[in-house]
């Protein structure tokens, strides 16, 4: 395979542009590379704009028996402090319409880091210095913190169970000629976006409230902020250029800091600015779910699965908040890219006092796939064959009876098995697994791993009303375009890919295309931007509106130069009418003074899907996006610490985009999703505080623990068989997944400690300690066949 | 005295009389200057978005040293007598972009683009160090470059691409200035110290040793900050007022690395970035760790000095120099004395150190001949991670038997601490593995290591035995044992 993230297959990385799949610079490259792109922190400031800090519980649960204020009003420089009886609305926020998640808590604490009340101060510092004078006594209780003491004490949910089903479970399992059940633990993440939740406020006349605002979903943003200060949605205006990162974290997560902001402003009619400090931001805000799975599995001597149960249970925090899609979505994926004849799966979506766990890319569907993952490896130890071999044994095949999901929805487009055989023979797999044995032989404290990974990955909302789109494209006389859609950019390059739906729709060059800020004034009503859909859903709404007026243009000039319609082209020289070439722009002007508008709004709504939650059945997704990676590993027995030394990935963008921005999302997913699978650890004490609140203490992959020999490959020449904007595919989530290739690795580099006959069951994430326990627990198992081995053997 | 801080600032002289303490140089340049462009990620050192250039002359040869460092932890005052750099200084003045920022457009290294603008910084002052030297860089010292700066989109792949591209490149703006930024620096350079007093503190800076024991004498509560790099976080987290503070990173004589046939003295401000080449001079075995304590813009500002009268007991520095014997150097008023380094740490937070009185340099010997040393760091993320366990051991065979050994620890106890348990097993004995079985059920005896967030007991106590065995296996066979060495050498090669 080439070296590094070569786009082997981008044939048109050197043509002219107007092409969509054209590797485009990032739109704000040069912005960010001059520290010229503005975050909202950077935003000039309007005279006298307040600044907010939090004051945030201490407790992890509780009641407050007292909140005095006083001192933190008497510190210098604070305008006011606010608390829940100063909302004028209602003091929610729950994403979902549960009512479970109060703005401003007043009365029961629910875990420790919870907004309690606000510090309104004319700067920063002096609003964070104030907030520490308050004096708060509670009523502490024992709090729940972890998905064994949620069950233990009853196994509270924040959200109704979900149960799939096909087929007899325990039929297929007792049936089965053999069978295993087993357990993995899989840890939360902080998302870590680099730029922290902010938000600004600034009051407009009767009533009228702009809002800027590091969030991914500017429409809920701005719904949550009317529930708060009681006013009409079109009072309130929410908008946002880019995000310092988003992953999820800024889908429900940003509400609540722009909500503050807009108070403040509300209240004190002075413009206002809330931008969490990141201990801060890690204290208050949700996470990815961590996941506790347990597994029953049925199947043959040839490593075929017969039947699968497993119950997924998440630790979902104190409200709701996503937790009820995220834990479906776990199930939706618990089957990776593999066929379960018989299946039962089942999410435990369970109330703890931390964090309100959130959306994080993958949204639940990683946590399903470890599980997945996992039973195949118990297979593969339990069989003896490679897990490879069990992973092709088992794969989904379209087009024969083996192609039916958990959820009734037919694999009609499986390319998994492909994928994984290209990659395996690409990435030399079994030589390498061969040589790594032999030189674990010989190895007493380095062994060597290496586990090659599938991913099948659903595209679509699963709450399916979230699977529309709008944009609205104005052309102006001199030819320029502004583009304005529902989508956010948060340096995925959603904005870049929007940019050249119109070069190529138009024929024009990049600088002749702007795109706008997002912006809820106009285009209103918009899904997140999450759940990879970004480029799917808003390219089709920009492809719409610009074909809107495409084709006003295309009849008025085939009217003024008496051609035929499809006489009319588009090209990088001008616009063709039958013999005529004409600058664009100068079309535009004549098509101006002929009274051709020409502005448009356009829209779009995935087709095929639909779900039933009740029957368990549908088709949630429009089609699968795939991909395989294989990882090689070191592991050292002495201190568990591990190195990641070659990645090789061949991913489905179908027919990509932007290669180099889909190459770049690959590359992104595959360190993020290695992280959460090693080195990123959550840890609460047992009061519930949150311990690792900072880079200091949560450790994300730095440039040192990227792999290092790192090749990543897009499938060529692999159309969308579904009608997507120029049939492309989603990119954002799926190669999260393929982080799962190296905690497989690891597993395999321990499993040599006995030999290859045990299982590892390693954990996530692989800490250097959680490595060490696998280690110890090996040599124990290695130890105790000797031990029970006849002395002659 | 001057009664003002000067500093140059891109092109323009900056002169400030009234000026706090503890105001940060991240504050200042967002809210006073308004320069946007760097960015708070962390606010305590560990992600880089708030990467500057710092540029001052070496105390050495009076080469310019471009060092980044860590905006939101770096008190104004330490600014004094430096040239500063932000991302908005990069572009030529033709209004071209730097060669880094070039390279960073066309390999696609900014996604979100919020870190873009510190890994920037680092990366043209990295250029600046691979200019000096006489090879192209390794991956593994891109890698250390790189290193205090977190990237959470692209997965560092186009960005190391893009460094790599701009070693290659052509010169930058700075390099046809260098003349007049020297200049600039030698005239800021007046061997006066500063004394500014305000509402919002007093600020000392001290033009020696002698006027630093003279203002202690006199204000024995007022803090010393030489790097900032724990201290800095004491104000953006904490929320602690400091209200008189003496700058100790620029006086001359506490800059002094004095090298001699008994070993090296570092002065209190020495940086690790400044010692770690006259370290590994003697204890090549420490330049594994020494790289991996904080990241490089943490090494450019923290010393050596600092991470031992903080008296952590995780810092990474005492465990290493305990083990190489090193002696600590204290003064008060006129009088001088000279401790065992170990003997320093009492407690958890309690120091041999009278009030008043102040680390003035520590002492480390040169080994005697056959020595082995080795230093150890294990940490859940191999750079920019505080240690879960920290070693630095030496040992040292004569007729076949050990008869001098020193086995320091960082992590496993409420100080550094030396394993006399441990030793005691080793020494007069065969360094084979029987003794090493021995040293080995001796560290339970030595230390009962805490649970925290960054590993549990009982991974400290098997790691910490485990080190030793590693220890004996490598200097036993010869060859390291370790993940990382063995794949950055294979990347070398």
């Amino acid at each position: 395979m080439p070296e590094g993230g070569v786009i082997a297959n981008d044939e048109t990385v050197d043509q002219p542009q107007g092409r969509a799949s054209h590797s485009l610079r990032h739109e704000s490259a040069e912005l960010h590379v001059a520290g010229a792109a503005a975050y909202i922190d950077d935003l000039p400031e309007p005279k006298g704009v307040l600044h907010l800090a939090p004051g945030l519980s201490t407790v992890a649960r509780g009641r407050i028996l007292s909140m005095d204020l006083d001192a933190v009003r008497a510190a210098p420089g604070v305008v006011r402090v606010l608390a829940a009886a100063d909302i004028p609305g209602e003091n929610d926020v729950s994403p979902v319409g549960k009512h479970d998640e109060p703005l401003l808590t007043s009365d029961d604490v629910s875990f420790c880091g919870q907004l309690l009340f606000v510090v309104v101060g004319e700067t920063r510092a002096q609003a964070r210095s104030a907030a520490r004078f308050a004096k708060i006594e509670y009523e502490r209780e024992p709090p729940v913190l972890d998905i064994a003491q949620a069950k233990a004490a009853g196994g509270d949910l924040v959200w109704r169970s979900l149960t799939m089903r096909r087929g007899d479970v325990e039929k297929g399992l007792n049936e089965a000629p053999r069978r295993l059940s087993g357990e993995i633990t899989m840890g939360g993440q902080e998302h870590f976006y680099l730029e922290g939740q902010a938000a600004m406020a600034i009051p407009g006349e009767d009533g009228e409230m702009r809002v800027w605002s590091s969030t991914q979903h500017p429409t809920e943003t701005q719904v949550m902020i009317t529930h708060v200060l009681d006013l009409p949605s079109a009072l309130v205006t929410v908008e946002v250029r880019r995000m310092g990162g988003g992953f999820g974290g800024k889908e429900t997560q940003a509400n609540a800091v722009a909500c503050l902001a807009a108070l403040a402003a509300s209240l004190t009619g002075r413009p206002a600015k809330m931008r969490l400090d990141r201990d801060d931001d890690m204290m208050s805000t949700g996470k990815r779910h961590d996941f506790h799975i347990e597994y029953d599995v049925g199947f043959d001597d040839d490593g075929r699965i017969r039947a699968v149960d497993m119950t997924l249970a998440a630790r979902c925090g104190w409200s709701a908040d996503l937790s009820g899609p995220v834990t479906d979505r776990a199930l939706f994926h618990a089957d990776n890219a593999y066929y379960y004849p018989d299946v039962r799966l089942r999410s435990l979506p369970l109330r703890t006092n931390t964090q309100s766990n959130t959306a994080y890319r993958g949204f639940g569907g990683p946590q399903g796939i470890g599980g997945a993952e996992r039973v195949i490896e118990e297979i593969a130890y339990a069989t003896g064959l490679d897990p490879l071999e069990v992973r092709l044994r088992n794969v989904y095949a379209s087009g024969t009876p083996r192609d039916v999901t958990p959820y009734h929805m037919q694999v009609e487009d499986s390319i998994a098995a492909d994928i994984m055989k290209s990659l395996a023979k690409d990435s030399e797999y079994f030589e390498r697994k061969q040589a790594a044995r032999r030189f674990n032989a010989d190895s007493r404290f380095i062994r060597r791993g290496l586990a090659l990974t599938p991913v099948k990955f659903g595209i679509a909302f699963t709450a399916t009303h979230y699977n529309q789109a709008g944009a609205l494209v104005h052309i102006y006389t001199d030819g320029s375009v502004q583009v304005n859609h529902g989508g956010c950019e948060m340096g995925q390059g959603l904005h870049t890919k929007m940019t050249q739906v119109v070069m190529r729709e138009l024929a024009l060059d990049a600088s002749r295309v702007r795109i706008t800020a997002t912006n809820t004034g106009k285009v209103p009503n918009t899904s997140a931007t999450a759940a990879s859909s970004g480029a799917d859903l808003n390219g089709m709404a920009v492809l719409d509106a610009v074909t809107r007026i495409k084709t006003r243009l295309v009849a008025f000039a085939a009217e003024k130069w008496k051609v035929a319609e499809d006489a009319v082209t588009f090209g990088a020289d001008g616009v063709s009418v039958g013999d005529r070439t004409i600058p664009f722009s100068e079309l535009v002007k004549a098509a101006y003074f002929a009274r051709v508008s020409l502005s448009s709004s356009g829209f779009y709504k995935t087709p095929k899907i639909h779900w039933d939650q009740d029957t368990g059945r549908g088709r949630p997704f429009l089609y699968f996006a795939y991909g395989a990676a294989c990882s090689e590993v070191a592991v050292d027995l002495l201190t568990g610490e591990m190195r990641i030394e070659r990645v090789d990935i061949l991913h489905d963008a179908g027919r990509s985009l932007n290669p180099a921005i889909d190459i770049g999302q690959v590359e992104g997913a595959f360190v993020q999703g290695a992280g959460w699978l090693t080195t990123e650890e959550l840890v609460w004490d047992s009061s519930g505080r949150l311990r690792t609140h900072a880079p200091s203490t949560y450790k994300i992959p730095g440039c040192s623990d990227r792999p290092r020999v790192f090749n990543v490959r897009l499938l060529d020449e692999a159309p969308n068989r579904e009608e997507t904007i120029f049939r492309s595919k989603a990119v954002g989530e799926p190669p999260f997944v393929h982080g799962f290739s190296v905690l497989h690795a690891i597993s395999d580099a321990l499993a040599s400690i006995d030999d290859y006959r045990t299982c590892p069951r390693l954990d996530a994430p692989a800490t250097p300690e959680t490595i060490l326990r696998c280690v110890a627990r090996l040599r124990q198992a290695a130890g105790s066949r000797v031990a029970s081995a006849p002395a002659d053997g | 005295m001057r009664d003002a801080i000067r500093f140059w600032l891109g092109d323009e002289l900056i002169t400030l009389r009234d000026v706090g303490p503890t105001v940060t140089a991240l504050d200042w340049l967002r809210e006073t200057r308004g320069r946007k462009g760097t960015k708070e990620g962390c606010n305590e050192g560990d992600c880089g978005a708030c990467t500057i250039l710092v540029v001052r002359l070496s105390p050495e040869d009076g080469a310019l040293q471009w060092n980044a460092v860590n905006a939101c932890i770096q008190f104004l005052p330490m600014l004094d007598g430096a040239q500063v750099y932000t991302v908005e200084d990069l572009r030529d003045p033709s209004g071209a972009l730097h060669p880094v920022q070039a390279a960073m457009v066309e390999q696609h290294g900014s996604q979100c683009g919020f870190c873009t603008p510190g890994f920037v910084m680092s990366m043209v002052a990295f250029r600046k160090r691979v200019a000096s030297m006489d090879r192209s860089p390794t991956d593994a010292e891109i890698d250390d470059a790189l290193a205090g700066n977190l990237c959470r989109c692209t997965g560092y792949a186009p960005i190391v691409r893009a460094m790599q591209q701009a070693l290659d490149a052509g010169p930058d703006r700075f390099d046809t200035i260098e003349a007049d930024i020297a200049q600039r620096l030698s005239a800021l350079m007046d061997g006066l110290g500063a004394s500014l007093e305000g509402a919002k503190g007093r600020v000392t800076t001290p033009a020696s040793s002698d006027e630093l024991a003279a203002v202690m004498a006199a204000t024995p509560h007022a803090r010393i900050v030489a790097g900032a790099t724990d201290v800095g976080l004491w104000v953006t987290k904490l929320g602690r007022a400091l209200p008189h503070v003496v700058f100790i990173g620029q006086t001359p004589d506490l800059n002094r690395i004095e090298r001699t046939e008994a070993g090296v003295t570092l002065g209190a401000a020495v940086t690790w970035s400044r010692a770690e080449d006259a370290l590994c001079a003697l204890q090549p075995g420490m330049r594994e760790t020494i790289r991996r304590i904080g990241a490089r813009p943490v090494r450019n500002s923290g010393t050596v000095c600092g991470n031992i009268a903080n008296g952590s007991p995780i810092g990474d520095g005492p465990p290493l120099l305990i083990a190489a014997g090193a002696q600590l150097l204290l003064r008060r008023g006129d009088v001088r004395r000279r401790i065992p380094l170990e003997s320093f740490f009492i407690d958890y937070g309690v120091q041999d150190r009278a009030p008043s009185e102040f680390v003035e340099g520590v002492f480390i010997p040169l080994p005697e001949p056959g020595t082995r040393f080795a230093g150890y760091k294990v940490s859940k993320r191999f750079d920019q991670d505080i240690s879960a366990v920290m070693a630095g051991f030496s040992l040292r065979i004569e007729c076949g038997v050990v008869n001098d050994v020193r086995l320091a620890f960082g992590g496993m106890a409420g100080t550094p601490k030396r394993a006399a348990a441990a030793e005691a097993a080793l020494l007069g004995r065969p360094w084979d593995e029987a003794a090493l079985e021995k040293a080995r059920e001796a560290l339970a005896q030595d230390f009962t290591p805490l649970s925290d967030m960054r590993a549990s007991a009982w991974y400290r106590l098997e790691v910490a035995r485990n080190l030793l065995t590693r220890f004996h296996a490598e200097t036993t066979g010869g060859t390291r044992v370790s993940v990382y060495t063995s794949a950055t050498e294979a990347v070398d090669a």
